[in-house]
């Protein structure tokens, strides 16, 4: 049972492994301004590799958790296809985010390893997420991640919007960490456990749900809902994307993103009665209010945030919005709760993470001192002077907008047929809507790129490993826009093994 | 149930009882001469000459902040030590994983001279 | 074997890939046309190897090799997935084995161009679509590949895009293209409303679900309106890929492209797809005795009013592009009654003898420095002696003359014609036959005969390149023998039971069709069809001394008499009946009209910019104002989560 259990508790040990030992390679090598680069790109390596393995694995059995009790992990973690599926995509961000940092580091600061070692303990709180099955779990990964993050946005300590950045980030998270833990400890005391399916296990059992049971899943969606920048508690986003050193941005607002939404799925998927099964639930227990309340969250973040993109003038701002946006967008495979809307989860992190870390990248390269070269006129007349970029630039705004042939189009669509699925055709209609606005600032962009006249001076282009990043990020979203099924189904298969 | 906190219970009142206590009895059986130099910061040494509100290097708040969290480690092992036949094997390695993670943290602290003074 | 199949659209797909990606480093001419001609006949070496395995094997069902899914609905499965069966093979066959001929060509034609890379990677490109087109297993991939073509036609036909070219209402090669692109939108918006009947009807778009779905329920669906509806519309995107009227006119201007291409695409292959389409469902015209009619009939009034234009042609490739409209009606007059085995046959002959005419003008072409008009040429037999031997293989063949291939072909058409269909089909095909021999000699004539009309002093004429002359050859053999794989039981009886061979072939593709059509193969010999081959081949040959009379003599006394004493039939002709100004003065100029003063003045620019801008200022406007919450200040923010906070668990306390 050891070594059975060990092959799929393998990712976490590694990036735990490498994250603290990074910290130690870096105290022994102090002269040495580079070997937290390599060696965290090789950590993440080994890790995906290690991922794809328990992957294949899980698709062929899982651990069966009603015998948890002979397990090492006892149950707290759960093994199957789609946290190893997340896994992979974390760290695959993880790669590109560090592909991207090093000659950026160099330009804007300096390059030091903490950078390094601090991505690495957001991933493996972001991996935690993935595999909790229990609720403190998932607090310790949620709080590893978000302590990274704090410390990450706040990483230029002599740039003031950067500082601010962290400072707020900080403040802010720890607010909506107290609602988090509150909702657990509401569970916990309804429930009598802090084991997220013994929780739903619960409600089978019992009559009528206890009012402090839903009280607390509704915390629980508050605090989640600050860790995706969903509206009302989406304000931080913006400041926060837009100071943060700009790859981090890109980093934050997609592996985070994406780790935050895995966790609702976590813990709506047992504890609000599907579509497919809890049937009998609907009746003892109000959690049609609770997605009704995530649906008007979901409309509000995504109207709210493509409106106000529409005014910036600042691309990174611009972006910074948009991503809130995109949690709007995200949210609906939420509402939907079938299994249509996870594939739609997985598969639009997997295209929502290329594009925006594509995106924040292509900025990273020309910006200047974390202020200047990010407006929408500097980027006129890109084409005729970066074509290259230019088109891939175009590529992730096209994607973002959600045009076919590339994968937004394809992760919107999935996200859009769950909601229809499963009944609240309002919410897809305001995402159209919604989508509709986004077209505007988007290919706006694009227009300045390819139609207006370069201004007289002349952008300056990084040189580096950035171009590795954006090459493997457009060439992926043409790929996954053509052909989805790939994604779809392995997300289809992983989903399917969410068995307990 | 519940009976089981009563110790628990027990003790915060102790505590809390004997705080208040000491503190009243200082204030009844005290007597009270008051001085320019009792007034003072230090009663022996220097006289203040500038403001209070000065800057401490942060040297002293890592020192303070380090300090906390190797104690806690301590606090950690009580419950441990207490319980090592029964909790068997499993938390020994536990436990030992918890010391290097700690011990990652310390090699980090020193070689990036955070406890080097000057 | 038959899994190789995958590779047959890979090899040219690569190939595009790497010459439209990388060829601009490529230096090399000689590589470039080597990656481009050798992934073409990779793609041919499989599907010979297909094709005899295929042959081996007697496989009677069509063997579907699914590829990849490319959508997945739930409701709507579409795979990329190939159907490999006795009429994909040979379309393969044709497609990738007179094409790998044509890119050898090329590779001499094109010599010197500046964009010699580009040309390729097009070609390339081309054959990839072409593949996809005739070996899809389902219609949404058949229909991406004929997409493709159509796309690659317009690349090609536009390939020099800074030459004149000269046409009603066209000035540049790049309106041409533009033309052949609108003109064949028409007909593409036909195929996408039959597939939409299809799906409605069917729940499928696999060729042999349908085609088995429909073939089951013959009762329900025989004249059905349904059907009828699906095969015209389909067949209305025939009319638009394969230049039948109405849509014929995009063809001849399509010639402004490279010579190759006018081969490869404008005649051998693209212009097929129309063929291949009505053939592969035939199950569906079957159904439908209305619209066999209508394709029948439409089929063989182009053949008669495309030959009549090509009587008095003088640019060399516009007789070729008429002649090729006319044959691509013989077909459809064929699949018109029934005859699919003869359509396809005339497919393959016609790819074989018109793609040599092509290769020959182009050669003649090449050879007279870009001269194109037939008056301006004569006597080019001595200095061009391959061409000359090679093109008149060819015109036998178009013409009809006893043993080479067109003859089998056409025969086999123009005796189904009689006998499934009508007589007077026959008699306008036969008339229409009558016409080919004649313009086919008349430019035979006119170009290789008599005296020399061009600038000596300035143009000295040369045979092409070994290069060229190769292909020439090997396709004059094919136009010579090729009819040999048809002979028709009236002929071959004597020596074997099954004579023609394609029809034994393709059995098992037509089957169904021919089953709900009640045709049994008649295997008897009439007496008169002995007498319709011998007045067929009279025809052939009074044309051929009639224009040998005409044009010996070298003043043209007699064409130009006729042509003075029938001025309004000549005029006519000459002006192809003035389809393009008709099309121009009721279709094209009305669009335009009302495109600019309603629908862009008032419609566009008052009622949809007026409603967008106003919805994109309340936008705007709302944005502004949303972003004055945005304070930045930690405070407020905090405030509003709290205020969510608390509507939020009040929401969960009242509900519950």
């Amino acid at each position: 049972m050891m070594g059975y259990e060990f092959q799929f508790i393998l990712p976490i040990i590694l990036i735990s492994f490498f994250s603290t030992s990074a910290i130690v390679i870096d105290a022994i090598f102090l002269r040495n301004k580079s070997i937290g680069f390599y060696y965290s790109l090789a950590g993440l390596g080994i890790t995906v590799i290690s991922a794809i393995y328990s992957l294949i694995k899980a698709n062929v059995a899982l651990i069966p958790l009603h015998h948890s009790d002979r397990l090492i992990t006892k149950g707290m973690l759960v093994f199957s296809g789609y946290s190893a599926f997340f896994d992979i995509i974390f760290c695959i961000a993880g790669i590109l985010t560090i592909l991207a940092s090093k000659q950026y580091l160099i330009r804007e600061y300096r390059e030091i390893n903490e950078y390094y070692s601090l991505l690495l303990l957001s991933i493996a709180g972001m991996m935690i997420i993935a595999h909790a099955n229990n609720l403190l779990v998932l607090f310790i990964g949620i709080e590893l991640m978000s302590i990274s993050f704090y410390i990450l946005a706040g990483f230029f300590r002599n740039n003031l919007r950067s500082v601010e950045a962290g400072l707020k980030y900080f403040l802010l998270g720890a607010f909506a960490t107290g609602f988090l833990l509150y909702g657990m400890a509401l569970i916990y005391g309804a429930t009598g456990s802090i084991g997220i399916n013994k929780a739903g296990f619960f409600m089978s059992a019992v009559g009528k749900a206890p009012l402090i049971l839903s009280i607390g899943v509704g915390l629980l969606i508050i605090g989640l809902s600050f860790k995706v920048a969903a509206f009302p508690f989406h304000q931080w986003a913006p400041d926060v994307y837009q100071g943060a050193p700009t790859v981090v941005s890109g980093f934050m607002s997609t592996a985070g993103k994406a780790a935050a939404l895995i966790a609702m799925v976590i813990i709506i998927r047992p504890l609000v009665p599907t579509d497919i099964d809890h049937q009998q639930l609907k009746q003892i227990y109000n959690g049609d209010t609770i997605r009704l309340i995530i649906g008007l969250i979901s409309a509000a973040t995504m109207m709210i945030g493509n409106i106000t993109a529409l005014v910036q003038k600042n691309v990174k701002r611009m972006l910074a919005y948009s991503s809130v946006a995109h949690a709007g967008y995200l949210l609906m495979g939420i509402v939907a709760n079938n299994p249509k809307g996870w594939d739609g989860i997985a598969f639009y992190a997997v295209a929502y993470m290329f594009m925006q870390i594509g995106a924040f990248v292509v900025i990273s390269i020309f910006e200047r001192d974390n202020e200047f070269n990010m407006e929408i006129s500097d980027y006129a007349g890109l084409s005729k002077t970066h074509p290259v970029i230019a088109a891939m630039m175009a590529v992730f705004m096209f994607s973002l907008t959600g045009i076919p042939p590339f994968a937004g189009f394809i992760g919107k669509y999935y996200l859009f047929a769950s909601v229809i699925q499963s009944g609240y055709i309002w919410l897809a209609i305001v995402a159209v809507v919604a989508s509709i606005i986004s077209i505007y600032f988007y290919i706006g962009l694009v227009i300045s790129m390819y139609f207006k006249e370069p201004e007289e001076k002349i952008q300056q282009a990084d040189k580096g490993l950035s171009y590795i990043t954006l090459g493997i990020a457009s060439f992926a979203l043409i790929i996954f826009g053509i052909f989805p099924s790939f994604i779809i189904n392995l997300s289809h298969r992983c989903f399917n093994l969410f068995l307990f | 149930m519940l009976t089981d906190y009563i110790p628990l219970i027990f003790m915060v009142v102790f505590g809390f009882g004997i705080g208040v206590v000491f503190l009243l009895a200082a204030e009844a059986l005290g007597a009270r001469r008051r001085t320019k130099e009792k007034a003072s910061t230090y009663e022996s040494g220097m006289p203040p000459v500038r403001t209070a509100r000065e800057r401490f290097s942060v040297k002293f708040y890592m020192v303070a902040v380090l300090f906390i969290l190797f104690d806690i480690e301590i606090v950690f092992m009580y419950p441990w030590a207490v319980q090592f036949k029964e909790l068997g094997s499993t938390a020994f390695v536990a436990m030992i994983l918890f010391i290097v993670l700690l011990l990652a943290g310390y090699i980090y602290v020193i070689r990036k001279g955070a406890l080097r003074w000057d | 074997m038959h899994e190789l199949i995958k590779f047959v659209p890979l090899f040219p797909l690569i190939g595009f890939l790497v010459l439209g990606l990388f060829g601009k480093y490529l230096k090399k001419e000689a590589l470039i046309g080597a990656i481009g001609s050798g992934t073409v006949f990779g793609s041919f070496v499989i599907s010979l190897l297909i094709f005899f395995d295929f042959a081996a094997a007697h496989h009677e069902k069509p063997i579907l090799v699914p590829v990849y899914k490319w959508i997945e609905t739930g409701v709507l499965n579409i795979n990329i997935s190939y159907q490999v069966d006795q009429l994909s093979i040979l379309f393969s066959l044709i497609v990738t084995g007179v094409g790998f001929l044509i890119h050898v060509y090329s590779i001499g034609y094109m010599h010197g161009d500046r964009s010699y890379y580009r040309f390729f990677a097009y070609l390339n490109l081309f054959i990839f679509m072409m593949l996809n087109l005739v070996l899809a297993d389902n219609l949404l991939l058949t229909f991406l590949g004929w997409e493709g073509v159509g796309l690659c036609s317009y690349l090609l036909i536009g390939f020099w895009y800074d030459r004149k070219f000269e046409g009603y209402k066209i000035t540049w090669t790049g309106d041409a293209g533009n033309k052949a692109f609108i003109v064949n939108r028409i007909g593409d918006f036909g195929f996408i409303i039959a597939m939409f009947l299809i799906y409605n009807e069917f729940n499928s778009l696999q060729y042999t679900q349908v085609s088995n779905l429909a073939a089951e329920a013959t009762m329900q669906y025989f004249g059905s309106g349904t059907i009828t509806a699906i095969t015209l519309l389909m067949f209305l995107g025939c009319t638009g890929k394969s230049a039948q009227i109405p849509l014929a006119i995009w063809l001849p201007d399509a010639m402004a492209g490279p010579t190759p291409v006018s081969a490869l695409i404008h005649a051998a292959t693209m212009v097929t797809a129309g063929i291949y389409l009505v053939a592969r469902n035939s199950v569906l015209f079957a159904l439908s005795p209305f619209s066999m009619e209508i394709v029948a009939i439409v089929g063989i009034a182009t053949a008669f009013f495309a030959a009549t234009i090509g009587l008095v042609q003088n640019d060399i490739k516009k007789v070729l592009a008429y002649s090729t409209v006319s044959q691509l009606g013989y077909m459809f007059a064929a699949l018109g009654v029934g005859a699919f085995t003869a359509g396809v046959f005339h497919v393959m002959t016609h790819a074989f003898f018109k793609g040599l005419l092509f290769l020959g003008a182009g050669s003649v072409i090449h050879g007279m420095h870009e001269e194109q008009n037939i008056k301006n040429m004569g006597g080019l037999k001595s200095y061009m002696p391959v061409t000359y031997k090679t093109f008149f293989v060819a015109t036998l063949a178009i013409s009809g003359i006893p043993f080479f291939s067109g003859f089998f072909s056409k025969d086999e058409i123009l005796w189904m014609a009689f006998s499934n269909g009508n007589v007077f089909l026959w008699l306008i095909g036969a008339i229409a036959a009558f016409f080919t021999a004649f313009y086919m000699f008349r430019l035979l004539k006119l170009t290789f005969h008599g005296k020399e009309r061009f600038d000596a002093h300035h143009v000295h004429p040369h045979e092409s390149p070994k290069v060229m002359t190769i292909p020439l050859i090997i396709l004059a053999l094919l136009s010579a023998i090729g009819g040999f794989l048809g002979i028709p039981y009236a002929l071959g009886f004597w020596f074997s039971h099954q004579p023609n061979l394609l029809e034994t072939w393709l059995h098992p593709v037509f089957s169904q069709a021919q089953a709900i059509l009640h045709r049994t193969e008649g295997h008897q010999v009439h007496s008169i069809e002995y007498i319709l081959m011998l007045v067929s081949v009279a025809i052939a040959i009074t044309a051929i001394l009639l224009a040998k009379r005409f044009y010996s003599d070298e003043k043209w006394s007699v064409p130009k008499a006729l042509a003075g004493k029938f001025k309004p039939v000549y005029n006519l002709l000459f002006n192809k009946y003035s389809l393009d100004e008709v099309y121009y003065a009721f279709i094209g100029t009305p669009v335009f009209k009302l495109s600019q003063s309603f629908l862009w003045k008032i419609f566009d620019v008052k009622i949809i910019d007026g409603f967008v801008n106003g919805l994109a200022d309340v936008t705007v406007s709302t944005g502004e104002r949303i972003r004055r919450i945005q304070t930045g200040v930690a405070q407020n923010y905090a405030l509003l989560m709290i205020g969510g906070i608390i509507i939020i668990i009040a929401w969960l306390v009242l509900s519950y």
